[in-house]
């Protein structure tokens, strides 16, 4: 409850528009005369449509989607979020190819249930913990926040899921537990790009990722089992993903089957492959640049089409820096990047 | 006779560069707003133009071991069109990264031309098409002569430099882009006499 204290305040109730009268807008706007104005934004529109991908082609046959129980989560001041066919058909999941579409595309048939997650190395009582049942014993709450990919674009996407510090928790870690090490599901079978080079984009298979045990035991750490209040779809990760907000989107590693509590720094996927380029901490910094683009600002994928593209300042730790910038008090963070 | 045909062949040829260099990009009209290219399509389409530019300009420089290959000279009409072409996806390209994924950001543009090799390399290889493209017309080509040939081998290191700033710019994976440089470097390979004169061998 110590995380709610520190968030930014909410918008108090009187200022949230009505959804009666946010439905009605447009027609109450024509009512006070902006109907000329509308009609000008509209011609636009119109012109450029050609440019607004509005409707993605919806995934064939979708993977179904469960409604998910959980508590609902306050959209931070100022924020706007993602609509849902845009963050469902824009993923980085290279064991279904490296193109943003690939995902979506190629995913649908992963058996996703059931599902297990091994929970191992220096706890006090490994074990198995069961998907269906985690979703099934509640609590799962609704966290809005900001997703900021490496490659300098930008989500805003409601996740649904326990904070992973919680989940650790059941399972003791012991004193001599400093890092975690995640680890995605390997098997080629279901997943083209691993059994391809070309299609896998190089990486060396299972997609293994890593966090210090404090940044896992951070409560703005979540353990993600939904998006827009469903369960998530297999392009986003489906069953289980990790989702660390103020680092790199590569960081939140997808379909997760086993969870290792280390002594060392447990290796990563990226910084195997260009150590250079991509670090073990990967936290939002946008005055370390990547070797090969800016990471001072980033393209915010929200509503509209490529014309309302809006460039925005991209903020450090996110713009989660009050409530984390404490875990690096000392550390050179150009160097650990 | 044959000669008739072989023209009507070149012509059919002509139709053909154009129509398969146009319809890709009145596709886009149709698939962009279907959502073919994702949710955010700015990235796919910045990298479906650049691919295309690179396809273009592979295929401009096949014209010739093809025309002397097959010992049809009129085909070598055949590479002005796939040139320009070439030209205007590599325009649309770096106007969609300037206008649609900086989105204008001048300040920004300015550094990223500066700091970043890649996109340096990029850049470059559009100024030299754009001295092609621009000495490409017929008036202009009489009236270079000789200088027009020497000019227009600027062709070569602009390859090289598309190549070089497709296989900087991947994220990972060097199998698709090292495909390209091979085709590059098999074209060079077969102008190796024109690039390196008998006379001009150590």
């Amino acid at each position: 409850m110590l995380i709610k204290t520190r968030r930014p305040t909410p918008i108090p109730e009187s200022q949230v528009t009505p959804e009666a009268v946010h439905g009605d807008r447009r027609r109450i706007l024509a009512g006070l005369g902006f109907g000329a104005l509308l009609a000008g934004a509209n011609a636009r529109a119109g012109l450029l449509d050609f440019l607004s991908p509005a409707a993605p082609a919806p995934a064939v046959a979708a993977a179904p989607r469960k409604p998910l129980v959980y508590d609902r989560g306050v959209i931070p001041p100022g924020l706007v979020l993602t609509p849902e066919e845009k963050a469902t058909n824009h993923n980085n999941f290279y064991e279904f190819g490296t193109g943003k579409t690939d995902p979506a595309r190629h995913s649908q048939g992963l058996r996703t249930e059931p599902w297990t997650l091994r929970v191992e190395g220096e706890v006090a009582r490994p074990g198995t913990l069961d998907v269906a049942q985690l979703i099934a014993a509640g609590g799962l709450e609704e966290r809005i926040y900001r997703m900021r990919c490496v490659e300098a674009w930008s989500m805003v996407i409601p996740w649904v899921g326990l904070e992973l510090g919680k989940v650790l928790k059941g399972f003791e870690p012991t004193s001599r537990a400093r890092f975690v090490a995640f680890e995605t599901l390997h098997d080629p079978e279901q997943m083209p790009g691993q059994k391809s080079a070309y299609l896998g984009g190089g990486i060396d298979y299972p997609y293994v990722e890593g966090l210090r045990i404090d940044e896992a035991m951070h409560p703005l750490t979540l353990l993600a089992v939904g998006i827009y209040g469903r369960t998530l779809p297999p392009q986003n990760g489906a069953p289980l993903r990790l989702v660390v907000p103020w680092k790199y989107g590569f960081k939140g590693i997808k379909s997760i089957v086993r969870i290792r509590l280390v002594e060392t720094m447990p290796p990563t996927s990226w910084s195997r492959l260009a150590p250079d380029e991509y670090g073990f901490y990967a936290n939002v910094n946008p005055a370390v640049d990547h070797p090969r683009w800016s990471q001072a600002s980033e393209r915010f994928i929200g509503p509209g089409g490529v014309l309302d593209v809006r460039r925005q300042p991209t903020l450090p730790f996110n713009g989660y820096g009050d409530e984390v910038a404490s875990l690096y008090a000392g550390m050179n963070l150009r160097r650990h990047f | 006779m044959a000669g008739a045909g072989r023209l009507a062949l070149v012509r059919g040829l002509q139709v053909a560069a154009h129509l398969g260099a146009f319809l890709p990009l009145a596709w886009l009209v149709v698939a962009v707003p279907r959502g073919a290219l994702g949710g955010d399509p700015v990235e796919e389409l910045i990298h479906y133009l650049g691919m295309g530019a690179l396809r273009l300009l592979l295929l401009t420089l096949l014209v010739s071991p093809l025309a002397k290959g097959l010992g049809v000279g009129p085909l070598l009409r055949l590479r002005r069109p796939l040139g320009l072409w070439c030209f205007v996806w590599g325009c649309l390209h770096f106007a969609t990264w300037l206008g649609l994924d900086l989105v204008f950001a001048w300040g920004l543009i300015g550094a990223e031309l500066v700091e970043r090799t890649y996109i340096l390399l990029g850049f470059t290889a559009l100024v030299i098409l754009a001295a092609l493209a621009v000495t490409s017309l017929p008036a202009l080509v009489r009236r270079l002569g000789r200088r027009w040939k020497s000019l227009h081998r600027l062709i070569y290191p602009a390859v090289l430099l598309v190549c070089v700033h497709f296989w900087w710019s991947v994220k990972s994976g060097w199998i698709e882009p090292a495909i390209y440089l091979a085709i590059a470097l098999a074209l060079l390979w077969w102008r190796r006499g024109a690039l390196w004169p008998p006379g001009m061998k150590g």
